[in-house]
């Protein structure tokens, strides 16, 4: 199987709450915090790669996974720790990030994919700067493919793909014939979320991402990192998703510290009156 | 004049959620900068009574797309019918639910709309609207405009009252539509079934309060929170640790990426406050954090804090709760 990744970086969000409003309030200041991939695209990746592998022996890629990212120069950072991870092959796709919006990233990866033809794209569920949550649904309308958001567990099959979503109301398991489209949630990178088809049954993953090993880290300089301008995959195309301003929200000031339940229960029914 | 659209929700069971009411305010409160009329748009195998519901809200017409098709929800097979529905429409707008987020973006992509997800707020500036987001985690909003000839937007269920029916009494026409052709992507897809949370509880997003639990319940998860959640009429909630450890399922983890509520009074218990959580309750009116560690997080934002073993003091709230409401 060929599977196509799409990796953004992202400020820190761990931090996020160290979020500056730029003077003037029209930008988002992320200067000092360290950027980071988007952890569901961390989370994407790893999925990509269990699909690719049976388990026991993750040095042997049964497969092809490919990475992307859009972005500046410094996103070849995040495209390398990707291809140390175990992933193939590398393009980037360079734009300022001022450059982009939804629609835009949605429209390259699509020109991408109609060029590379993979049998999976896996995306993360949302980039958590924007928390935007919309590239991935616009590429599968885009290419016209069958697409499972918010993925909780994926198990191969033959040319198709049985995913367990998150929606509100519970786990709705969908079957995707290939080639199709997967968002990812938090829980794909449980020990038992991702199956592919020579996984053996029972296998058990360690639980979150697997770490590049110092020698793949060497090796992956040497894997292949191609970079293509935007205005090649998305000639003419403009910005349509306008930012007039941003502000920090209202912060909530501590309350005050309760000695015991009975104090507690008296201030929600008689201060609060919420009960 | 163009006209604003609204996709309605139905729940398994073919009836009107809640939910779609929050997008019929937000429609309301962006009409006055496109001049049009409020549509409701309804889908599914059977959906004239959830249409006759609709037909309440002051729309000047409810279009309902039948078909069987349409009696599992799918993106592929909804899109293609909810942009149809969209012609002479300048804005299309659903709740930001999971249905919401799944299938607005991608109806926004066949119209090659520009999409602003998850809105708090919109307001009409100059004859334009300016869409109000919430993004790093609630740590900044952003105020945005679309410059596409459509726009399409869904709002955050919690920042936007539910609509009342229109007293005007008149019912809004019923218009139906041919379902629209779908793609070859609608011929790959294939629903199972939903592994439905069952509970006699309120919606986590419509309920008045809200209790929820965090890693350290670990397997007393639900012998701790159910009673307390059962003494005070709450939905229960959980970290995203809770849920990961498999202590709490799936779809009780608000938060950023999970779901965001503000009820009347939110109560977190054993809860750190990670941004990520924080994000998703802190427009909660009244919030309550009990936790051992008095140097957790939380307790910056809480009204009420007990520094308390959970273990101890949820029992004793449960039963403090019963004894005065007799
Ligand atoms: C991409 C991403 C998305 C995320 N999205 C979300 C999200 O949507 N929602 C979310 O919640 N998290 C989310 N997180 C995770 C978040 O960062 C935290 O890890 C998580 O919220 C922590 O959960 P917790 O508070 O239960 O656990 P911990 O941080 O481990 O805290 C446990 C708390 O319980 C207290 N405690 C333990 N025992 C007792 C006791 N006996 N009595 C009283 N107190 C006790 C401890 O003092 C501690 O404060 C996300 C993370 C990432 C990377
Ligand atoms: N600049 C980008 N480069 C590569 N992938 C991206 C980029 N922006 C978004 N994505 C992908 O789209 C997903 C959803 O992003 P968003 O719709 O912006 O929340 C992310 O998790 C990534 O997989």
């Amino acid at each position: 199987m060929k599977v196509l990744v799409a990796l953004k970086r992202v400020a820190d969000p761990d931090n996020a709450n160290k979020v500056k409003i730029a003077a003037g309030g029209n930008a988002v200041d992320t200067s000092g915090l360290e950027w980071k991939p988007n952890p569901f695209d961390e989370y994407a990746l790893e999925a990509a790669l269990r699909l690719t592998e049976n388990g026991k022996a993750p040095k042997q890629r049964l497969g092809e996974v490919v990475v992307v990212s859009i972005g500046p120069k410094e996103v070849e950072q995040t495209l390398r720790a990707a291809l140390a991870t175990g992933a193939d092959r590398a393009i980037r796709v360079d734009a300022t990030d001022d450059q982009l919006d939804g629609r835009l990233v949605a429209g390259a990866l699509k020109a991408l994919i109609d060029a590379e033809k993979p049998d999976l794209v896996l995306m993360g569920k949302q980039a958590v700067d924007g928390d935007s949550n919309q590239v991935g649904q616009r590429v599968a309308e885009l290419l016209d493919f069958p697409m499972a958001t918010f993925a909780a567990t994926i198990k191969e099959e033959e040319g198709a793909l049985l995913v367990g979503r998150e929606v509100d109301g519970g786990v709705l398991t969908l079957r995707v014939k290939l080639p199709a489209l997967v968002t990812v949630d938090l829980r794909i990178v449980a020990p038992l979320s991702v199956f592919s088809k020579v996984t053996e049954p029972g296998f058990k993953y360690n639980d979150g991402v697997r770490f590049a090993p110092l020698p793949a880290i060497m090796a992956a300089k040497k894997k292949p990192l191609d970079v293509k301008p935007l205005a090649e995959l998305v000639p003419g195309m403009a910005l349509t998703t306008r930012y007039l301003k941003f502000e920090r929200p209202v912060q909530r000031a501590a309350g005050m510290k309760v000695k015991d339940v009975t104090e507690l229960v008296d201030k929600l029914t008689n201060v609060a009156k919420v009960i | 004049m163009a006209n604003v659209l609204v996709v309605a929700e139905l729940a398994e069971d073919g009836k009107l959620k809640k939910s779609t009411l929050s997008a019929i305010t937000f429609a309301r409160q962006a009409l006055p900068a496109i001049g049009g009329a409020l549509h409701i748009v309804v889908l599914g195998a059977s959906a004239a009574a959830a249409a006759s519901e609709l037909a309440g809200y002051g729309a000047a017409k409810v279009l309902l797309v039948e078909d069987a098709s349409l009696a599992k929800y799918t993106a592929e097979h909804f899109a293609p019918s909810v942009a149809a529905a969209a012609q002479g429409c300048a804005l299309v707008v659903a709740t930001a639910t999971s249905f919401g987020k799944d299938l607005l973006p991608r109806v926004a992509a066949r119209l090659d709309a520009a999409y602003a997800g998850d809105c708090s707020g919109v307001a009409v500036e100059g004859g334009k609207l300016v869409y109000k987001r919430p993004m790093f985690a609630g740590n900044a909003f952003g105020y945005c405009t679309l410059e596409t000839p459509v726009q399409v937007a869904t709002a955050r269920q919690s920042e936007f009252t539910p609509a009342e029916a229109s007293d005007s009494g008149g019912a809004s026409p019923v218009e139906k539509l041919a379902k629209a052709p779908v793609g070859a992507g609608a011929a790959r897809i294939e629903v199972i079934g939903l592994e439905a949370v069952k509970s006699a509880r309120p919606e986590l997003t419509e309920a008045k309060v809200v209790v929820s639990g965090g890693r350290g319940l670990k397997e007393k998860f639900f012998e701790v929170m159910e009673p307390l959640a059962d003494a005070v009429g709450a939905a229960i909630g959980a970290s995203r640790a809770a849920v990961d450890a498999g202590y709490a399922p799936g779809d009780f983890q608000v938060g950023q990426t999970g779901k965001i509520v503000a009820p009347q009074l939110y109560i977190a218990v054993g809860i750190s406050g990670a941004i990520q959580h924080i994000a998703g309750m802190k427009s909660s009116k009244v919030i309550v954090a009990i936790n051992k560690d008095p140097e957790a997080p939380i307790f910056q934002i809480a009204d009420y804090g007990l520094v308390a073993d959970m273990f101890q003091a949820v029992p004793a709230l449960t039963a403090e709760l019963k004894k005065r409401q007799g």
